[in-house]
């Protein structure tokens, strides 16, 4: 299978807020691809250059250095986005809006005709378990509500890969469940997931692969089934190994 | 076409949706048929000043709107973060500045048309245009014409009609002339807004700017040779340089019932204001189109 997303030597900088501020290095070198088809973690501490990677293959911010691509398709291209889904970390939708609203607003900038619209926002609403409040402005819904409209929002297109930051930050555990369970069936579904999280446990269970970075870089990549043989423990043992942090002995 | 259109759409449903729009509609509206519904004592001067003071409360009450929610359309998506979501889709960033343009024209357009009905019916109800000017003509001929006047007053009905056909046309240029000022206007806030860091700084900005222009423009090259160099010709740089948003305005053209303005000299105002549009639009894709946006 061929791969959906491909960082090539990637390389971001933020120039510093003045001239006396150094410019802060995001991504140093990294290079990275994910299969068609794979759930695919992307872990790190924070600031490690998670979020900033994912801005760079959504196109909000412009690589320093190296390349970047969506089904071969350079992300700074906007068509590179025609196939994708992306959730943000928290709900940044029109809260003006009612979901039913959004949704719609969003199939007409994929360019979805009228009747699959209809057809989409239906069972996107019923998938997500907001059919009852689906007129409802947006400012009115819970936290875990407002998440799960952005869950539809990032599936209107029916993406082939959908680029989830932190999918789960903040919800309870029965919202964490709903997403996990969302994930599950888009993988049976054959989608390509891309995924950040701190949840290492609900990495472990949902993911194929992951990779870890740490100030930038690339420490590790595999299968989570391989890393945990190597390293002889559990993914989240692995991780702290991995960005090289060393528990201190209780007194 | 269809992504900018969705765009626009969402920027008409979030003024209409907030209450600030109404309040200020409601203001308006009121203050117009307040100063309508008052007579004093069948004075035309009067009358014509107290719609001087309407179409200036339209005026300044249609540029509150344009520039409050242009200003804040960008600042407002990165600020409440809906920008991520968007530009995740396969949407340009000309696309977005283009959508916001035509959502806040709109809305605008909008908010005039209703402002330009409410005050021809008001006017109209009190005696019109075309009666607002007949007291002063009736002056002016003096009482020996009692007769003239009788027969103009039985004269036909084509001859009724034209000067209320004229007066109409004199609405729709002034609504027309006005409504393309409001491009140049939220263009040029469009483009404030991705430069200046606040949206209330840009706001602020942008109306002095716009005032000084309706206050000065015409007069700049004026002052401009009475300057010695090099102010002369920077003075006049900036005369042929800024958009002339003074030649929009007609409401003296209602207020006094002067004759329409000739059709041909309403398309060159028309190309006019779309130039300026476009060259403010494509500044504001240039400083947009390599801004980095971190989540």
């Amino acid at each position: 299978m061929g791969d959906v997303i491909e960082i090539k030597n990637l390389r971001v900088e933020y120039p510093g807020r003045n001239r006396a501020e150094p410019a802060r290095l995001a991504v140093n070198g990294l290079t990275l691809s994910v299969r068609a088809g794979e759930v695919f973690g992307f872990l790190g501490p924070n600031g490690a250059g998670k979020t900033t990677t994912m801005n760079v293959l959504l196109g909000f911010v412009n690589a320093t250095g190296g390349d970047a691509y969506l089904f071969g398709v350079n992300v700074r291209e906007p068509i590179a986005r025609q196939r994708i889904g992306y959730l943000p970390e928290l709900t940044y939708y029109y809260k003006f809006l009612t979901a039913e609203e959004l949704l719609r607003f969003y199939a007409r900038i994929f360019g979805l005709p009228r009747a699959e619209t209809d057809r989409r926002i239906d069972s996107l609403l019923k998938l997500v378990e907001l059919d009852a409040v689906r007129r409802r402005p947006i400012k009115t819904y819970s936290k875990g509500m407002q998440q799960r409209v952005g869950l539809a929002q990032a599936l209107i297109n029916n993406p082939e890969l959908l680029i989830l930051d932190e999918p789960t930050s903040g919800l309870d555990p029965l919202g964490r469940m709903k997403v996990r369970e969302i994930i599950q069936r888009l993988k049976q579904e054959g989608k390509t997931v891309f995924f950040s999280s701190h949840e290492l446990g609900e990495v472990e269970t949902v993911c194929d692969r992951v990779a870890i970075i740490s100030q930038g870089q690339l420490r590790e990549e595999g299968r989570v089934s391989d890393l945990v043989a190597k390293y002889r423990c559990d993914l989240e043992r692995v991780f702290l190994k991995v960005i090289g942090y060393e528990p201190q002995p209780a007194n | 076409m269809n992504k900018v259109l969705a765009i626009a759409g969402v920027v008409v449903k979030e003024l209409y949706r907030r209450k600030d729009f109404y309040v200020l509609f409601v203001l308006t509206a009121l203050i117009t048929m307040l100063l309508g519904a008052v007579n004093f004592f069948n004075d035309p001067k009067i009358v014509r000043y107290l719609k001087e003071v309407c179409l200036l409360l339209i005026w300044v009450s249609t540029l509150v709107i344009a520039v409050v929610t242009a200003a804040r359309q960008i600042p407002a998506e990165k600020e409440n973060r809906t920008i991520f979501p968007l530009l995740a889709k396969p949407v340009t960033r000309w696309q977005v500045i283009l959508g916001k343009f035509a959502g806040c024209w709109l809305a605008a357009g909008i908010a005039l048309l209703l402002f330009y009905l409410f005050f021809a019916v008001i006017s109209e109800s009190r005696g019109g245009t075309a009666a607002a000017g007949a007291p002063v003509t009736a002056a002016a001929s003096g009482p020996h014409d009692h007769d003239a006047h009788a027969e103009e007053a039985h004269s036909d009905d084509a001859g009724a009609a034209a000067p209320a056909r004229r007066a109409l046309l004199t609405y729709v240029e002034a609504l027309w002339l006005h409504w393309m000022m409001l491009a140049v206007v939220i263009a040029m806030v469009l483009l404030g807004s991705l430069i200046f860091a606040m949206p209330a700084s840009n706001a602020t900005i942008q109306f002095i700017v716009i005032a000084g222009i309706l206050l000065l423009g015409e007069h700049l090259n004026k002052v401009a040779l009475r300057q010695v160099e090099p102010l002369q010709t920077i003075l006049q740089v900036l005369y042929f340089a800024i958009p002339h948003l003074e030649w929009y305005d007609l409401r003296d053209f209602i207020i006094y019932d002067h004759p329409p303005v000739a059709l041909w000299a309403c398309a060159l105002a028309t190309l006019y204001a779309a130039v300026y549009a476009l060259v403010f639009l494509l500044a504001a894709w240039l400083v947009f189109r390599r801004k980095g946006l971190t989540t």
